[in-house]
């Protein structure tokens, strides 16, 4: 069966959705797969919520909005609320459990809760929250190697914004352990 | 080398091709949701030799700008999304009168008025009937994904200066936002092509040419209308363009066109799953439209369903091209809403059970 | 023989359409007299509008452009930026600037862009035949003020010489006539070094010309004159209103 992963990116506006999203997709092309990155827009985009899908497959991608995602995550109470049960049975949520207090309600889904906000202020590493949870889906996914991702982050950063470098990596590192 | 591939949204993609396929000036006035295209333009331009971006103070402004400079014998581009097409509309007309070439884009938003700013294809007939008054058409490209937004530009360009026509790339909002890994083509060196009509000035070497609409003789303009229309009959033939996906057997054939053919690819592989034979004909030209491989079809299938993101538009067009040979059915979202692979299943499958 | 007095090259063997009267064919001479003497044929684009003046670039044997309503600056500035080492004009009457493209006017000259506009005001729609214009005088009886422009119900008249004149882009503005031998060399002069200005990359450079229209004023041609300075001229004063010359 070919590969096909449909991932839904959801939260706030500023917390780097759609950043993440275009980490994940650079890192499909850095296996050379097939890749979309499809943002929601419009007045949602300056503070309201903001999602973004990325599909990864070996084929030719069809519609690039995910309707039905393998893997959600969700960074702000109203994207669990909205996107949990558009999950596909035996996908994966990963939420960030301190934004979110609450608990997944299906059983039939893989679930992580990680720290991500809590951890990245913890660690001087305000605003790195959304490359904690790339991270995380990196570990639960293994859709590229580690080594790779963090190439991929590194080829990401511009020269102008060197000094960004190594609180990604620190962030990356801690989403990835964790 | 290699091909180096980069990601890049529909949006900078058009930008960044146009320019690489020797487009000297962009005039252009922000509208969500193709303003990237714009901001891509202002940032490279710049550093472009020769390159010209200018924020215009409307889009009525825009288009006669690019009536300048396209008289002047540059490559000349401009974008907006529907509302502000709707103010072009003037100088499209005009340049099509003048037989200048430049390239429009349009990148779909829900309408009438101000509509929404949600990815919608319901300017259809507006692009392919009624871009200006007059007796006028003007060559419509529809890509679905971003690397053929990168070759329909370029080929729109070459067409543009081949039949001295405006030609214009019709996307959406999701085609402009979304992003997909592209590889660019090498620039292009588009001064090669001679404009001897242009008006850059005679430089004293030939007589004055005069970029002009206006023919008060009803019998010269019925000519100069006539000649016009049997360039549109070369494009016809020449530049018709479209794709074929799993038709050869398919009972159902779905029309689409833009990011709603590429939807209808999710739903057609899903019935193909269930045993229903879908297929796909995809008009890339929305004008001049792909008749005859609808004639061609229509022998072999045995109902057609038309999927667009408006309440029908393309359908007219398809139902023309079928000729009553097959029944042909509709299945449209409008104002900004995207459908889903699901939805247009649902529409093959109980095609497929009326059609048995 | 010595030649005394010569059609300038810059104009076309074609006759012009204009009424008996009036004063676009002096204006036209003056423009082709301007390039003749600048040198400058063989690199001008000229810009031609809608109204009294569409045929221009059947006129002048400069490449010429002819534009839609209002749109001549927009045209022009397309033509400029493709074409930065060409001189560029535009040619347009007072409902085609003043009216349904005051935006494009306004913001070619706020722009500084470097072109220059020959505004021919006659203060009616001549084309059309005779109805108000932006600048048609209050109490002038026209084809749609047929008691006579009013402000309250039609609005009051535009001096677009002094509007302009406060835009930081515009180099040059200024306003002549061609009521008389006098006023006629003085506007050539004005047109001449509209041009200079643009040659010498200033920026923006507008002449208005104020014209008469015996048609559509009911007047004959000597009358029209007369009118023009008996009442033009008082509402629209000559004189250099940005610049210098």
């Amino acid at each position: 069966m070919a590969y096909n992963c449909n991932i839904l990116l959801a939260g706030f506006g500023g917390q780097g959705i759609l950043f993440t999203g275009k980490l994940l997709a650079k890192c499909a092309m850095e296996l050379e797969k097939e890749v979309t990155w499809m943002p929601s827009y419009g007045p949602e985009m300056r503070g309201g919520t903001a999602n973004c899908s990325v599909i990864v497959s070996d084929e030719r991608i069809g519609s690039p909005i995910v309707v039905e995602p393998d893997i959600l995550m969700a960074m702000n109470l109203p994207s669990l609320d909205k996107f949990e049960n558009s999950v596909v049975p035996g996908g994966t949520i990963i939420v960030d459990s301190s934004l979110i207090s609450r608990k997944v309600e299906r059983d039939d889904v893989n679930v992580v809760y990680i720290p991500a906000t809590q951890m990245a202020n913890e660690n001087g590493l305000k605003g790195l929250a959304n490359v904690i949870m790339a991270a995380k889906i990196v570990h639960t996914s293994a859709f590229i190697d580690y080594d790779k991702f963090k190439d991929v982050i590194r080829a990401m950063v511009p020269a102008k914004k060197a000094h960004l470098l190594e609180p990604n990596l620190k962030a990356a590192d801690l989403g990835y352990n964790f | 080398m290699a091909e180096q591939k980069v990601l890049m949204k529909g949006n900078e993609a058009i930008a960044e091709a146009a320019i690489r396929a020797g487009c000297k000036c962009f005039f252009g006035y922000p509208i969500t949701p193709q303003t990237e295209l714009a901001e891509y333009m202002a940032k490279r331009m710049p550093k472009t030799e020769g390159g010209v971006f200018l924020q215009a103070e409307s889009e009525v402004a825009a288009i006669n700008m690019v009536m300048g400079a396209a008289a002047a014998g540059v490559r000349v581009m401009t974008s907006s999304s529907s509302p502000g097409i709707s103010l072009k509309s003037e100088g499209i007309s005009y340049i099509i009168g003048c037989d200048l070439p430049c390239v429009i884009v349009n990148i779909q938003r829900g309408g009438p008025g101000l509509g929404g700013i949600q990815a919608a294809q319901s300017d259809y007939f507006q692009a392919t009937r009624a871009l200006g008054h007059g007796d006028s058409y003007a060559v419509v490209l529809a890509p679905s994904e971003i690397q053929e937004m990168v070759t329909l530009t370029a080929k729109a360009f070459d067409i543009a200066d081949k039949y001295r026509t405006p030609v214009m790339i019709l996307g959406d909002g999701a085609m402009g936002q979304m992003m997909e890994p592209v590889v660019l083509p090498e620039p292009s060196d588009a001064e090669k092509i001679e404009k001897t009509w242009a008006t850059s000035g005679h430089g004293n070497k030939r007589e004055h040419n005069v970029v002009n609409s206006l023919y008060i003789e009803p019998n010269v303009l019925e000519n100069i209308v006539k000649e016009r229309f049997e360039r549109y009959a070369t494009i016809k033939k020449e530049e018709t363009l479209y794709e074929e996906y799993m038709t050869e057997d398919a009972d159902i054939v779905i029309a689409a066109f833009g990011i709603t053919a590429r939807i209808a690819k999710n739903a057609i592989k899903a019935a193909r799953e269930q045993g229903i034979k879908a297929g796909l004909i995809r008009p890339i030209t929305l004008w001049p439209f792909p008749d005859e491989v609808f004639a061609k079809v229509a022998d072999t299938a045995k109902a057609f369903l038309c999927v667009e993101m408006n309440m029908g538009q393309m359908l007219e067009d398809v139902k023309l091209a079928v000729n009553g040979k097959k029944p042909v059915s509709f299945f449209g979202r409008t104002g900004g809403v995207v459908p889903t692979p699901r939805e247009i299943l649902a529409e093959i499958v109980k095609l497929s059970q009326e059609v048995k | 023989m010595a030649v005394v007095f010569e059609k300038p090259h810059a104009l076309t063997d074609a006759p012009f359409h204009y009424c008996p009267g009036c004063t676009h064919g002096i204006i036209h001479r003056l423009v082709a007299e301007a390039i003749d003497e600048l040198g400058i044929e063989g690199d001008t684009i000229g810009v031609a509008p809608v109204g009294c003046a569409v045929f221009a670039y059947n006129y002048f044997n400069c490449d010429m452009i002819e534009a839609a309503h209002g749109r001549a600056p927009a045209v022009a500035t397309g033509v400029k930026r493709a074409r930065p080492d060409k001189t560029v004009f535009t040619y347009q009457g007072d409902g085609d600037l003043a009216a349904i493209g005051t935006a494009e006017t306004v913001h070619a000259a706020t722009r500084g862009e470097n072109i220059t506009v020959i505004f021919v005001n006659n203060a009616i729609y001549g084309m059309t035949g005779g109805q108000m214009a932006p600048t048609s005088l209050i109490g002038q009886v026209t084809a749609t003020t047929p008691y006579g422009r009013d402000a309250k119900a039609n609005g009051l008249p535009i001096r677009i010489c002094e509007m302009l004149s406060t835009l930081d882009g515009v180099a040059y503005a200024e306003r002549v006539s061609v009521d008389c031998v006098k006023n006629i060399l003085s506007a050539k002069k004005a047109i001449k070094h509209a041009f200079e200005c643009q040659l010498a990359g200033k920026g923006f450079s507008i002449v208005e010309v104020l014209s008469t229209c015996p048609t559509n004023w009911g007047l004959s041609p000597t009358e029209a004159l007369e009118w023009l300075r008996a009442n033009m001229m008082t509402q629209y004063p000559l004189g250099l209103f940005k610049g210098e010359r």
